[in-house]
């Protein structure tokens, strides 16, 4: 099993000298010690998660982990890479969707899986977006297997959360751990506000009359990330709306404000799509704005991500990306898809259902690590429940291996132990730029032998440090800069 | 700023400034009471009438005795003016606009909402009804600091005054009527000790006994206590401060809507020039009780004009 610090042997992986080096100093009782800091601050800060399903407190914090996950520079401008080709992608395919479907007229990817997908908004066909971006932030769930073998689990295209833990982590951790900063260089993530807030500017609607006016939308605070959305208004510098304080008169999206209506441009929404509008799509929503989807169709107002871009979260629709890079950029993917038995095919599904006590099965639809079976961990009983849900929608599922995810060193009770780990990074696709923030969110799930790091069961965050590239490599990879200005999409 | 900010901050501070006015309107009726013959139920009901809960509480009680009065007026939270009631209110609102709070703010009000929580029978049993009501005003107190002392003066700032002093300003007229529906028994004089203690009973309401002998060196009579209350510019409660302080934030939002203004503007202007040269006697001669209605009818017009402008 590959560890990030210590690889397949005992050895220590280079990124991890300074972290090893820190550990074999420091006394567990300190490490203990910094954790409860980590833990005041967190409190202090207010940075809650709220689970409102499952009783208890729902005021909770996501277990923080104290020991980085790193990443070398030469990684990351791997992981950067890919990462932007397959947003490109993602983002052509479902520009695709509404308009000249291409792609299935090619036959490479089937049209029931976009008839068929609760995501597709079939009031969206034609409309056409600012600067053709559909995907503005996307967290693409990544995992790792050994040295060099990184693999896509999911995309997310809705309404990704977890950034602001990325961002408070390191906040946290450079609070408590100077030195440690002081002794490597590690490069920056404080900036994904400015990134954020640059890349709704840069797609502003046509009918836009001056400097774009950005909004976030939010369902309000009993939604379980408001204190995402809250803390990243804040950081941006923009209003945080809830539905009652936008209104649209003749076609114009305004905020209420003391001063009076205020013109809103791009909203930044955290809401889903059948909530937006009660005009246009679910009738009984008390969070959204009537006449919201009329003013986006007309040009005067933005949304990101925009309607119907949730199609990409489909984890059958997920298993034809590598075939959308081929197909919409002509490159060869830089970023593997985990091997996936489909089982709306025949043969997929006999192997699956043979198989079930070694596989992964996920709903296509699901997300959050609900409606998925993990074989190896389930009991004789679960399997059988699940089987007979499997057979009968088959097409609602597939598999996947059990992947025996990389680990790293986890500071728990009887101390530092090797934990399972994954990682989402955040990419922001804007009229004018690809802008992703070095690392993203490594989540790790805290129970021994557990590959489920999902927060709302039992999951933990680390903060995820990417080292800058040292003189001899950034000589070598100067073409792979963290910002890649060129123009995406073509509407 | 967003309107619904904007409201919940007017809110707030209303809020917390009604629990500390119940507090306070519980004190004098619990000391005029005790003056007045044993089972009155004067003073309880003329505590409702102030609280203006009269109508909801007759709705679920037949008689004002006072620990039906007290129990409606404390934390029946069927009562949205009892003071529980009120601070869940502050609280609600204090969450809502948490970014917009500095830290002494929101722990200010989150801390009297933990502290209440853990409230049981005896922290409002009779024995203990001083130390709850010293709770209630301090609550406020710390309230007020806290947002005086650590909010940055924008437009928050001013959407919290404008509730603070809106609200003190309806509150001072009611607590000053509270005389007016407490009617000396038949056989006391007008002048008489009885009403001397009654007058004394709202001057130490508002903490201002010692303020009274500051300004005017002498013993507590009627006119001076209504021109102390009414038109005292040194007198924080007095209407004209509390006014004062209500068209301040409003020129300053004027200001800073580059001369934006509204109704409310006028209205209080109007009310404010109206306190500024009156004359206490005046005000006796047209009648007290009259003076204090109209001024709590147009203090709620004002508020409804905030509401359209501002807060809507």
């Amino acid at each position: 099993m590959f560890d990030e610090m210590h690889g397949l042997d005992a050895s220590c992986r280079p990124a991890y000298a300074v972290v090893e080096d820190w550990l074999s100093r420091t006394p567990p009782d300190f490490l203990a010690r910094k954790e409860r800091e980590a833990e005041a601050l967190f409190r202090k800060i207010g940075i809650t998660f709220a689970v409102y399903t499952e009783g208890g407190d729902p005021e909770r914090l996501i277990p923080f982990d104290i020991i980085p996950r790193v990443l070398d520079a030469g990684e990351w401008a791997l992981l950067a890479s890919g990462l932007e080709q397959r947003v490109k992608a993602l983002n052509r395919f479902v520009q695709d969707m509404y308009h000249g479907r291409e792609i299935i007229r090619a036959g490479t990817v089937p049209e029931r899986l976009v008839e068929g997908n609760p995501c597709f908004e079939r009031k969206m066909v034609g409309v056409e977006v600012p600067a053709g971006v559909y995907t503005h932030i996307a967290g693409i769930d990544m995992v790792r297997t050994g040295p060099d073998e990184f693999y896509v689990l999911e995309d997310n295209c809705r309404t990704p959360s977890g950034v602001s833990y990325m961002l408070e982590n390191r906040e946290v951790m450079m609070r408590l751990f100077p030195d440690l900063f002081a002794r490597q260089a590690i490069q920056p993530v404080s900036h994904y506000p400015e990134e954020l807030l640059a890349t709704l500017q840069s797609v502003a609607p046509p009918n836009c009359p001056g400097d774009p006016v950005v909004a976030l939308l939010t369902p309000g605070f009993y939604n379980s990330a408001y204190y995402e959305h809250s803390f990243l208004a804040d950081e941006m510098g923009v209003e945080l709306v809830e539905g009652q304080d936008l209104v649209v008169q003749n076609g114009v999206v305004m905020m209420r404000t003391t001063e009076g209506p205020k013109r809103v441009d791009v909203i930044y929404r955290r809401i889903d799509d059948a909530f937006l509008d009660p005009l246009a799509f679910n009738p009984e929503s008390a969070l959204g704005v009537p006449g919201l989807f009329d003013a986006y169709c007309r040009g005067n107002v933005t949304l990101a991500n925009a309607v119907g871009s949730g199609i990409c979260d489909d984890k059958a629709i997920y298993t034809y990306v590598p075939d959308m890079v081929r197909f919409y950029l002509g490159e060869t993917p830089i970023l593997n898809n985990v091997p996936t038995w489909r089982c709306a095919e025949a043969d997929d599904l006999a192997y699956v259902l043979d198989h079930m006590a070694e596989l992964v099965i996920k709903a296509v639809h699901g997300s959050g690590g609900y409606g998925m079976l993990v074989g190896p961990h389930a009991s004789k009983a679960e399997i059988q429940e699940f089987r007979a849900k499997l057979q009968a929608k088959p097409h609602d599922y597939i598999a996947q291996p059990t992947l025996a995810l990389s680990t790293c060193p986890t500071f728990v009770a009887n101390g530092v132990a090797p934990r399972h780990v994954d990682l989402r990074p955040f990419v922001l696709l804007g009229g004018d730029a690809v802008r992703i923030a070095p690392g993203g969110l490594t989540r790790v799930a805290l129970k021994e032998g557990s590959l489920v790091v999902n927060s709302s069961q039992g999951g933990g965050t680390k903060d995820t440090w990417v080292l800058a590239p040292t003189a001899q490599a950034a000589s070598q990879s100067q073409s792979q800069s963290q910002v890649t200005r060129q123009t995406v999409g073509e509407g | 700023m967003l309107s619904r900010t904007a409201s919940n901050l007017f809110w707030l501070a209303r809020s917390v400034e009604r629990m500390d006015y119940v507090a306070r309107l519980l004190d004098v009726a619990r000391h005029m009471s005790v003056l007045a013959s044993p089972n009155s139920l004067n003073e309880w009901h003329s505590a409702l009438i102030a609280a203006g809960c009269e109508t909801p509480f007759f709705e679920l009680h037949e008689r004002s005795d006072e620990a039906a009065v007290l129990h409606f007026l404390i934390r029946d939270r069927r009562n949205p003016s009892s003071i529980m009631s009120c601070l869940v209110q502050a609280r609600n609102n204090a969450r809502a606009v948490r970014a917009a709070l500095t830290l002494d703010v929101w722990e200010a009000i989150n801390g009297a909402y933990l502290e209440a929580r853990e409230f049981d029978e005896e922290t409002f049993s009779s024995d203990n009804f001083s130390t709850f009501v010293d709770w209630a005003k301090r609550q406020a107190l710390l309230f007020n600091g806290a947002y005086t002392n650590t909010l940055l003066r924008t437009e928050n700032f001013n959407f919290l005054r404008l509730g603070t002093f809106l609200e003190r300003a309806d509150n001072t007229a009611r607590i000053l009527d509270v005389k007016y529906h407490v009617l000396l028994p038949s056989f006391e004089q007008v002048g008489g000790s009885l009403d001397y203690y009654q007058w004394a009973a709202i001057l130490r309401s508002v903490s201002a006994r010692r303020s009274y002998h500051a300004l005017y060196k002498g013993r507590v009579v009627p006119w001076q206590v209504v021109e102390m209350l009414i038109l005292r510019p040194e007198m924080p409660r007095s209407l004209r401060a509390c006014y004062e302080q209500v068209l301040e934030n409003l020129d300053t939002l004027a200001q800073r809507h580059g001369g934006r203004a509204g109704e409310a503007h006028r209205l209080a202007g109007e009310m404010h020039a109206r306190l500024r040269y009156s004359r206490i006697d005046d005000i006796f001669q047209r009648g007290l009780h009259e003076f204090l209605t109209d001024t709590i009818d147009r203090t709620v017009v004002i508020g409804g004009e905030i509401q359209k402008f501002y807060l809507g």
